[in-house]
């Protein structure tokens, strides 16, 4: 117990103290146990080595989120073989259970209930330019960890599904301009005395989704010691809206999701807000296939306009009644073309 | 004093005192008067009088020897001596039998009148659950268009699973391990019906968090109430299997002890015969024929039990079990092609592969090749018509609702979920698998009331077979050995 708390808190970017406190205690570890301790201390090296990497991979991308190509409305290879399908529909990975973003709301009068919410507005606008036809679009339920191998497979031609853009994910998908801007938040019963990602976090169960930026934060921040040293991060859930019914059902005291998630689960719960600000910046963007570079240009020049008409709306009815005035999300974010090839 | 107390009370003509007829023979024996051929003997004679001063105090079990060696020296003696035996050991065979036999036919008054009926129920514990569970996410789907039916099928699983618990508390030991079983259930129950009523009400105000709340209850069911419930369910075919193992083995001792019985009966009756040239003897004639009566009726009265017991097991137990099964697994698919719908993508999982497959359609699939498996052994195990034809029309069902189950898993991944909802839950003239689902579970419910009545006919045949053996057998064997105890008799009073 005592080793692998220590081994955690050097793993992180422990200071020469740690650092100093590791040797000694692999010394001792090597000296005392067989193989297997040896093994564990050889991780707790590689923990530095490959926060390094990821710092220097950092340093040659810095905001991500300006990294895709100028807008241009012209066809392509990728756009005429949408075109040419025998389905002429345009095929998008979508969420169906985030409120407000993506959700089939089961008693619309409209037979069954078609998807509604920001990202799907964002689809139809997107549908209307390329083929002419907002309805001209095939939506398919992916879950979160399925967006990418969705894309690379080709299953489909985009997903439009509260995606950050991050640097990682560039080097595996191409990205539109960012379509919103966001931050990890946290969610907590209006009456707790949780007021943001601080200490009022001490001795607070915190819930997040697998595989999602905030799980990442979270365990990150673990080894630091924060938000407090004695927050306990909860096994990640298979869905955000996972952490809602933990929360509901008292399994957990917090919930670190997507400022826009947050939002979306706040709306189905009013006994729970979001609390305190943003603690990072992130920006959703519509990802698609590496090298279907006439499909992200035009998704950009759709992007450009709707800024200027439809954004506003869409943002008005979905989402500003429960994110709030002067919330960091309020205004479509601006685009920047860093990449020209 | 000096014989047991049958062989003391044996013969009926008063005046025989025993005791003092062996010591009265002292000296040189007396010439054989009215007594036939007088052999053996072997000259022990003189030997046999125990000095009264010798030895001042022996024990009591060397003072018996020595009389019953005196005893040995006579006809009289030997007759007493054979006559006790006799006696003894057809009372000996009574009374195995009638033990044996009453333990077998308690264990098979169980299998019948406890055991069963408690791993039926136990099954229905198990079946209720997974029912629920399955009309729950039913009715979900179905949104503010929920049936009544679903719901009173929903309503009335609960209610059958919380009577049928509270009956096998009550038939489980105190601290047993399905004792727990039973408490953990009791706790889980109310927990998830107030996960299905917040599912429930979070849908009807359209929220999203209603199917976070379905697949929470679904997990809840399904990882730790339903497992929990077939161990119970298994506990009581254990119990059962028991029951069956103390009912069917052969009463050897009895059987053994019978024929030995018989055969000291007919040495008996010959040593009379070749004293007295007497050919019949009534009193041991009765206790032979008694005791061949007895033999009889438990060999072929636990035969017949025997083979009624085991036609119960492999015509009614094995294939309950394995309708049983096949029932759950019908019930699980058809939970989670309902899930698979209310999920969308929210949970996947990774097969060996890589490849990532929907959480709900992986499980449907897995249940539908246990149904597969189930079907096609309750098909082997039927026996008759009225056991096969449901079996048939179920298996029929299943392959119609896989071709359905595709048709609707293309049109969701297509995008288009009306259609797979339709496909699913729809009324009848989109084809929907439900419609599959209730002839799967119509024909297994039909095809587990016909095994249930087979059960009770052949074990209740088998049960019958034992009946009025014990109590026979104890009453036979006592008039047997009162007869041998007679017969006996009456050659012993012919020395007076």
């Amino acid at each position: 117990m005592n080793a692998r708390r220590l081994r955690a808190s050097l793993r992180g970017w422990g200071g020469v103290g740690a650092m100093a406190l590791a040797c000694v205690t692999a010394l001792v570890l090597a000296l005392m146990l067989p193989d297997s301790a040896r093994g564990d201390g050889s991780t707790g090296v590689g923990g530095p080595g490959l926060a390094r990497g990821t710092q220097a991979r950092a340093e040659d991308c810095t905001d991500p989120q300006n990294q895709s190509l100028a807008p241009s409305g012209a066809d392509g290879t990728t756009i005429d073989a949408i075109k040419n399908r025998k389905d002429r529909r345009l095929i998008v990975g979508v969420d169906q259970n985030s409120y407000h973003w993506g959700y089939r709301d089961p008693n619309n009068p409209k037979a069954g209930g078609d998807l509604e919410g920001f990202d799907i507005d964002l689809v139809h606008a997107i549908a209307k330019d390329i083929l002419g036809d907002e309805n001209a679009v095939q939506f398919r339920a992916i879950p979160t960890s399925q967006r990418i191998p969705a894309i690379q497979s080709g299953q489909v031609d985009m997903v439009v599904r509260t995606m950050t853009i991050t640097c990682d994910r560039l080097q595996q998908v191409a990205f539109s301009a960012p379509y919103f801007k966001t931050g990890q938040q946290v969610l907590a019963p209006v009456s707790s005395g949780i007021t943001g990602y601080d200490k009022s976090l001490a001795g607070k169960r915190i819930c997040s989704a697998a595989k999602s930026t905030a799980n990442d934060r979270l365990t990150a921040d673990r080894k630091t010691g924060k938000p407090a040293p004695s927050s306990v991060v909860l096994p990640p859930v298979p869905n955000q809206l996972d952490c809602l019914v933990r929360l509901q059902l008292g399994e957990a005291d917090a919930v670190v999701t997507d400022g826009a998630l947050a939002a979306s689960q706040a709306a189905q719960d009013p006994t729970v807000e979001l609390k305190g600000d943003t603690f990072t910046t992130e920006y959703y963007g519509v990802a698609m296939k590496r090298g279907a570079e006439d499909l992200v240009r035009r998704v950009n020049h759709v992007l450009a306009d709707y800024r200027k008409d439809g954004w506003r709306q869409s943002y008005d009815k979905w989402l500003a009644p429960t994110l709030g005035p002067d919330s960091p999300s309020e205004d479509p974010p601006p685009a920047v073309y860093g990449r020209t090839a | 004093m000096t014989h047991p107390p049958k062989g003391g009370s044996a013969p009926p003509g008063r005046g025989t005192p025993t005791v003092p007829s062996v010591p009265a023979q002292p000296g040189p024996p007396l010439p054989p008067g009215g007594s036939p051929v007088h052999r053996g003997g072997s000259g022990a004679g003189p030997s046999a009088p125990p000095v009264p001063g010798a030895a001042p105090r022996r024990t009591a079990w060397a003072e018996g020897t020595d009389r019953l060696r005196a005893a040995a020296t006579t006809e009289p003696g030997r007759l007493r001596i054979i006559g006790a035996v006799l006696a003894l050991l057809v009372v000996a065979f009574g009374a195995v039998t009638a033990w044996q036999m009453t333990e077998r036919s308690a264990a098979a008054d169980n299998v019948l009148h406890s055991s069963q009926p408690l791993s039926a129920s136990a099954a229905d514990i198990y079946r209720s659950l997974a029912d629920a569970n399955t009309a729950a996410s039913s009715g979900f789907l179905a949104g503010g268009q929920e049936s009544q039916e679903t719901r009173d099928r929903y309503e009335r699983d609960i209610r059958t699973a919380a009577a049928k618990l509270i009956t096998a508390a009550n038939s489980s030991e105190a601290g047993s391990s399905a004792a727990t079983t039973i408490s953990q259930l009791n706790e889980l129950l109310p927990q998830y019906k107030g996960l299905i009523e917040r599912a429930r009400a979070n849908n009807r105000q359209g929220y999203p968090l209603g199917g976070a709340y379905l697949r929470y209850a679904n997990d809840k069911m399904q990882n730790e109430m339903l497992p929990k419930a077939q161990q119970l369910y298994k506990n009581e075919n254990q119990r059962l299997n028991a029951d069956y193992a103390d009912a069917k083995p052969y009463p050897w001792a009895a059987i053994a002890l019978g024929l030995v019985a018989l055969a000291a009966l007919a040495w008996a009756q010959r040593r009379n015969y070749r004293r007295t040239n007497r050919v019949l003897n009534q009193g041991m004639a009765a206790a032979t024929a008694a005791s061949l009566v007895v033999l009889l009726w438990l060999t072929v009265g636990h035969t017949f039990a025997r083979s009624g017991l085991d036609e119960s097991y492999d015509h009614g137990v094995r294939s309950l079990n394995v309708l049983h099964d096949a029932q759950i697994a019908s019930l699980k698919a058809r939970g989670n092609e309902n899930l698979t719908l209310v999920s969308r993508g929210a949970e996947t999982k990774t097969l060996p592969d890589k490849t990532t497959m929907d959480l709900y359609d992986y499980n449907f699939d897995r249940d539908m090749k246990s149904l597969t498996r189930g079907l096609a052994v309750a098909a082997g195990l039927a026996d008759d018509s009225a056991g096969e034809k449901p079996v048939q029309a179920a298996t029929a069902g299943m392959e119609v609702w896989k071709q359905r189950h595709k048709e609707a898993r293309k049109a969701d991944n297509a995008g288009d979920y009306q259609l797979a909802l339709d496909r699913v839950i729809g009324s009848p003239d989109k084809k929907p698998t439900g419609e599959c689902f209730d002839v799967v579970d119509k024909n297994l419910g039909i095809a587990l009331t016909h095994e249930q009545d087979e059960f009770q006919r052949a074990a209740g045949d088998g049960l019958g077979a034992m009946t009025g053996l014990p109590a026979g057998a104890a009453v036979l064997a006592v008039l047997a050995a009162a007869g041998a105890v007679l017969g006996i008799g009456r050659r012993l009073s012919e020395y007076r």
